[in-house]
């Protein structure tokens, strides 16, 4: 046996826009056990319920992160309006739909884009990163923000899409989606991709399912797990299945996302064509008093946001279990026995949103 | 713009910011503001940058990344605080990890206010900071001390 030595990973290294920090264990060039640590970004957010009130949180909890904005508020707003019994207009529900959507586009662009980077594939990345502006184009005209929206509020949505401009997005997504297919053409059959990810970081659908794996992670290795499916917002109107890949390696989980794109803009064509008019909100009155888990699909996975109040203007609790919290098991146990070479590409393979994670 | 007769290279740390304005520094080096084409470049070697451009606010576990970082650059270098939290710590400066901004630790040359900063806000932040960087230089060359 040769000698064990401890490499650390992070917090701040080359590949990772954010800090997290491993310790790898390596025999010669193979890792033999990953121990991660972290704490770099954590600011302790949920606490901040007690000095603002519930309406209010809305912007903090968007703030969790600024890749998963959007759909943290939706998670949110939906757990007090459970609570409180609010009937949201079903067009707030659409928008809604149609804009966590979008934000599932961007931050699948983003992650292909790190993806290739973290092979050293730099051209890619600027390719994906080239599309995704378009989406973020978007975005900006229809609430006014490019990463955090602010467009989501309890008891509806604070802007309203007009009928022609739907139309525009969905003209614009088909020119898109041409771009998003060459895109995944890459992904899918360059040599330099399937070189670095095909049997690379492989979990099996076992193992992803007892370690708590959720999102892509989970569905590149078999399970099929979408909580979209359980028709949060308007999904339950919608046509559509979880993307599932079988393989458990990094190629499968890119190309689950990848794959994703496709659908998401399918989603969206859908909910324009079925987008029904009326309002955007319904005004809410009194104070949340109860508890409920809101559970939303995240692009990284399932996301869990326990709200309990007491009938105050300030929640009691807000705790959130974000999608990178419940992969890093996943991500340990793929680290193991893997070379130190790939290590870059198998931490971004379960897409880690540190921002999300430690909040 | 004339006095860019080198190319800053820039370094990029994640204080405690929420990813939103990491994503739009990144965004600046990509096709549609391309500040690649100025020479700039995103480097993760602290010996090989000018420009540290800092996300997100301080807390007590990254306080020694920050520094350390800091101490490594070359000097004369530039601190580019980017987005509010940086500044100030934002929304988040009465959470209990939050200890405030980025000057509170470092000198901080330009602040970029934002929540998330825009790219275009960001890239006139360190064009500003290449003013500052080459008075800094001609002031090193006279004999001066820099810092």
């Amino acid at each position: 046996m040769s000698r064990r030595i401890v490499v650390p990973f992070g917090p701040q290294h080359p590949v990772l826009p954010e800090p997290i920090h491993l310790d790898l264990v390596l025999e010669d060039e193979h890792v033999i056990e990953a121990i991660p640590s972290i704490g770099y970004v954590h600011r302790g957010l949920e606490k901040l319920v007690e000095k603002r009130d519930f309406k209010d949180f809305v912007y903090i909890a968007e703030r969790i992160c600024g890749i998963c904005s959007f759909i943290h508020s939706v998670g949110y707003c939906q757990g007090i309006e459970n609570i409180m019994d609010i009937e949201v207009p079903k067009r707030a529900q659409y928008l809604r739909t149609i804009w966590s959507e979008y934000s599932r586009l961007h931050s699948h662009l983003l992650w292909l884009g790190l993806f290739a980077d973290s092979m050293g594939f730099e051209n890619l990345f600027m390719n994906s990163w080239r599309i995704r502006e378009k989406i973020l184009d978007a975005m900006e005209e229809t609430t006014g923000g490019r990463v955090i929206q602010g467009s989501c509020k309890v008891g509806g949505v604070r802007r309203d899409i007009s009928d022609s401009k739907l139309k525009d997005m969905v003209k614009d997504l088909d020119i898109l989606s041409s771009d998003i297919e060459d895109l995944c053409h890459v992904f899918f059959d360059d040599d330099t991709v399937i070189h670095r990810t095909k049997g690379v970081g492989v979990i099996s659908k076992e193992a992803a399912y007892s370690l708590g794996a959720v999102g892509p992670t989970a569905r590149g290795s078999g399970v099929s797990t979408d909580i979209r499916k359980t028709g949060y917002v308007a999904y339950a109107d919608l046509d559509f299945s979880p993307v599932v890949e079988t393989g458990g390696d990094c190629y499968a989980r890119c190309a689950v996302r990848a794959r994703e794109l496709l659908q998401s803009v399918d989603i969206i064509k859908q909910a324009v064509d079925a987008v029904p008019s009326g309002d955007i909100d319904v005004k809410v009155k009194g104070n949340p008093d109860g508890e409920y888990f809101s559970r939303v699909e995240q692009p990284r996975g399932e996301c869990l946001h326990y709200i309990k109040a007491n009938g105050k203007k300030n929640i009691l609790r807000e705790r959130v279990r974000t999608p990178t919290t419940a992969n890093i098991p996943a991500l340990v146990k793929m680290l193991g026995g893997c070379e130190m070479a790939d290590v870059p590409v198998i931490v971004l393979s379960i897409d880690p949103c540190i921002g999300c994670a430690e909040r | 713009m004339s006095y860019l007769t080198k190319s800053p290279w820039i370094i990029h740390y994640d204080a405690s910011s929420c990813n939103g304005c990491d994503i739009e520094v990144l965004a600046c080096l990509t096709p549609l503001y391309d500040v690649e084409r100025f020479g700039i470049i995103n480097t993760g070697n602290p010996k090989h940058a000018d420009i540290f451009v800092v996300t997100g606010s301080v807390n007590e576990q990254n306080k020694e990344v920050i520094k350390n970082i800091y101490n490594q650059m070359p000097k004369p270098n530039v601190v580019v605080g980017v987005g509010i939290c940086a500044c100030s710590g934002g929304v988040f400066r009465e959470c209990y990890n939050v200890s405030g901004g980025v000057g509170e630790l470092i000198p901080v040359d330009v602040y970029v206010p934002g929540c998330a900063a825009r790219p275009e806000q960001i890239i006139d932040g360190i064009v500003k900071a290449l003013g500052i960087l080459d008075k800094k230089y001609k002031d090193s060359k006279k004999g001066g001390d820099f810092k």
